[in-house]
């Protein structure tokens, strides 16, 4: 066949079995848009409100699915919208597609209108880019970043077309996706016999797990390994849902608002097992004292990422699922029960938030959420107070039911995440997106997305009027000097919500959040619901940066 | 943690526009100290070589090439042991010169052998080429005159014996 460039784009989208993408259009892109209007029965293409909400929403389509996100955008401003999205992707290693269109060939590196070196501007923030060149590079260019994206451990790919490349014709032959690159895992025995040595004869072990677990499908293999080898498992953030918050052996996040018990278990453990998961200054807040009584086995698919942090006794490369599953023969049936009920007096202390009746206390509003939501309820967050509350409190039962931006930290990700996450999922789950008046405020112009999609996506505002972390930590470490935390910002959200052509509600009480809980859910668009929250509400507990668990702040 | 020390170290790279800002602004962003950096084709036309002097611990050392082997473009990475292994850099420098020294500076040259490339009335510009440690030595004893311009090349490196390529090709 003799396609134009734009065509190969989306005859290479639906080798890749792409169905959906998010974009925005523009100038540079006209051509690809143009293109799919032939092809939207096959390729749907979510139009967002802006280009940062539709990175973030083809972030949540692949947190959500674990398929390939996709997000399409035109040069110059188009294009350096999506860069906090890849980023976001990027420190979180989800894979993800990001293409951009460019001004002609002729015009590039003349500043000519909406041009950008987005090659340049993305070269730290991907896994790889590509600036296609020519028309007859474009079909291969397009299969490898997928390739790049999936392989090994996954993370945003960019692939930028110049206008002309998009009109320009050649050959074109469908082919079957490329395998994933770099066959990630040879069987490392030595490895595997040392890390079953140290499983068997330890008589404290902790595992601690992150989102290599998650992006590794692996969660079944982890707690065929917890259960067999009587090991207790705490886990970073963004495994969150990994294994059931029921589930015995489970003992919470760790870290800077992990509790005090997981804190103390990898504090006092002789053997800690790092599974997918990569130490990060959130967790090991104090690197050299990270686990000080114990050895380290860790497994993780990114070679770079053995001893960057802490330094391992033991490493096994690979991707998680292959070693837990070569692992599991190798290690003796345990039950630990000494370590296990010392871990569990240590729980009885952890830091317990007080209730009240008269105004939704943080800890009370994620009980209201579970109890009335289905257990397959996906939640999205923004970033801040309300996220880690979420982190702690919400009953974490599937992986891939958390979604929340980790490593960077975005604020404004949790709309677009959740509109993303919509388009994901099958149509009876539902997506409960939790943010606070600050991040909300940030990219909130997206429930203009949700609307016109009439997307079922319940908005749940933690507001208590502050920007509440950073106001934490000027209570805490700042002497009260609240610098510009304190907005007085005086917007109505339920009305915006109306505005919108969303539903809006209230809530300042306990009975008035199950109120409006109980009318949204009967709702069939999106809803937002306005909670009032008191600023005197912290994160606890809280390890200070850089500290260990002796400087753990409780109350 | 062990002590620093100067590692040569070898990346061959696929011959594409901007594989070598990739390589840098990696190595930027790390923050590792780079001594030296050179790029050159080689006589595979698909490839080129980067040739980095890096002064690091093992740490450094271990994580800058499991940071940079992960780049798309970089097709094999390794370390130089400097007892096997060739490593030659080139030296240009422009001494201020007239006829009272004009001698003494070219003896210093011969010993060095080091050629006189460019004559005038009040320079001269020298070419010397060798290992690091001699080309300092010879710069320390220029440094007794006027330089005015120097430039170098930086290391360039190849292991002896037979072929190094670590690659499949």
């Amino acid at each position: 066949m003799n396609l134009t460039g734009s065509q190969i784009l989306a005859e290479v989208l639906l080798e890749q079995g792409v169905d959906t993408i998010f974009g925005y259009p523009g100038g540079a892109v006209l051509n690809i848009y143009d293109t799919l209007y032939d092809y939207k029965d096959r390729i749907r293409h979510v139009l967002t409100a802006h280009e940062q909400g539709a990175s973030h929403a083809a972030d949540g389509y692949a947190r959500a699915t674990g398929k390939t996100g996709v997000v399409l955008a035109t040069s110059g401003p188009g294009a350096t919208n999506l860069v906090t999205g890849i980023a976001t992707a990027y420190m979180d290693s989800i894979p993800m597609v990001a293409i951009t269109g460019n001004v002609s060939t002729n015009l590039l590196g003349k500043d000519s209108f909406q041009e950008i070196y987005i090659t340049g501007i993305t070269m730290p923030v991907t896994k790889h880019n590509f600036l296609v060149r020519d028309v007859t590079e474009l079909a291969d260019i397009l299969r490898k970043a997928f390739q790049i994206a999936n392989s090994g451990r996954k993370g945003p790919v960019l692939v930028d077309i110049p206008k002309d490349i998009t009109a320009a014709k050649c050959e074109f032959t469908s082919r079957e996706p490329l395998p994933l690159d770099r066959v990630p895992y040879e069987k490392n025995e030595a490895a595997l016999q040392k890390a079953a040595q140290l499983i068997n004869s330890a008589q404290q072990p902790v595992i601690y797990y992150g989102g290599g677990v998650s992006s590794s499908e692996a969660s079944e293999e982890l707690c065929r390994l917890m259960h067999k080898a009587g090991i207790p498992a705490t886990h970073t953030m963004m495994a969150a849902g990994i294994v059931r918050y029921d589930d015995p052996l489970n003992i919470g996040m760790l870290g800077m608002h992990g509790s005090k018990s997981a804190n103390k278990s990898v504090g006092n453990a002789d053997l800690v097992i790092a599974v997918g998961a990569r130490f990060s200054d959130r967790v090991a807040l104090n690197p050299k004292r990270f686990a000080p009584k114990s050895n380290i086995i860790q497994i993780d698919i990114d070679a770079s990422e053995i001893n960057k942090n802490v330094l391992v006794d033991c490493s096994i490369g690979g991707d998680v699922k292959a070693v837990l599953s070569d692992l599991l023969p190798l290690v003796e049936e345990a039950s630990h029960e000494e370590w296990i009920k010392k871990i569990g007096k240590w729980r009885d202390t952890d830091y317990k938030p007080k209730d009240s009746e008269k105004v939704i206390k943080p800890h009370q509003l994620f009980d209201t959420l579970c109890s009335m939501t289905p257990e397959n309820t996906v939640f999205v967050t923004d970033v801040g107070q309300h996220q880690m509350w979420a982190a702690q409190y919400l009953h974490h039962s599937h992986p891939r039911s958390f979604i929340t931006s980790g490593g960077l930290g975005t604020m404004g990700f949790g709309y677009g995440a959740s509109i993303g996450a919509r388009f994901g999922l099958c149509e009876g789950k539902r997506v409960v997106h939790i943010t606070g008046d600050g991040s909300f405020h940030m990219n909130l112009n997206e429930a203009a997305t949700a609307v016109s999609y009439n997307l079922p996506i319940i908005t749940i505002i933690m507001n208590n009027s502050v920007l509440g972390m950073v106001y934490q930590w000027q209570t805490a470490f700042y002497e009260k000097r609240y610098s510009s935390t304190v907005p007085g910002r005086k917007t109505d959200f339920a009305k915006l919500a109306e505005a919108f052509g969303a539903k809006g509600f209230r809530a300042a009480t306990p009975a008035e959040f199950k109120d409006a809980l109980g009318k949204a859910l009967k709702e069939n668009g999106p809803v937002w619901i306005d909670c009032t929250i008191a600023r005197e509400e912290r994160v606890l507990p809280m390890i200070p940066a850089g500290g260990t668990i002796e400087d753990t702040i409780m109350d | 943690m062990s002590t620093p020390r100067k590692t040569i170290i070898s990346i061959l790279v696929d011959n594409h526009p901007g594989v070598l800002t990739r390589v840098t602004s990696l190595l930027g962003r790390r923050g590792y100290n780079i001594d030296s950096l050179t790029v050159s084709i080689t006589n595979i036309p698909d490839l080129s070589r980067i040739t980095v002097v890096m002064t690091g611990d093992e740490y450094m050392l271990d994580q800058m090439i499991a940071q940079t082997s992960k780049l798309i473009e970089v097709k094999d990475i390794f370390t130089l042991d400097a007892d096997k292994s060739l490593m030659r850099e080139l030296l240009l420098v422009k001494v201020a010169a007239d006829d009272s020294n004009r001698g003494v500076i070219t003896e210093i040259a011969n010993v060095y052998k080091a050629k006189v490339i460019d004559l005038s009335v009040g320079s001269m510009v020298l070419e010397l080429t060798g290992e690091q440690n001699k080309i300092d030595g010879f710069l320390t004893i220029l440094g007794e005159y006027e330089i005015l311009e120097v430039c170098r090349t930086g290391v360039t490196a190849l292991s002896r014996g037979a072929v190094d390529y670590h690659l499949n090709l």
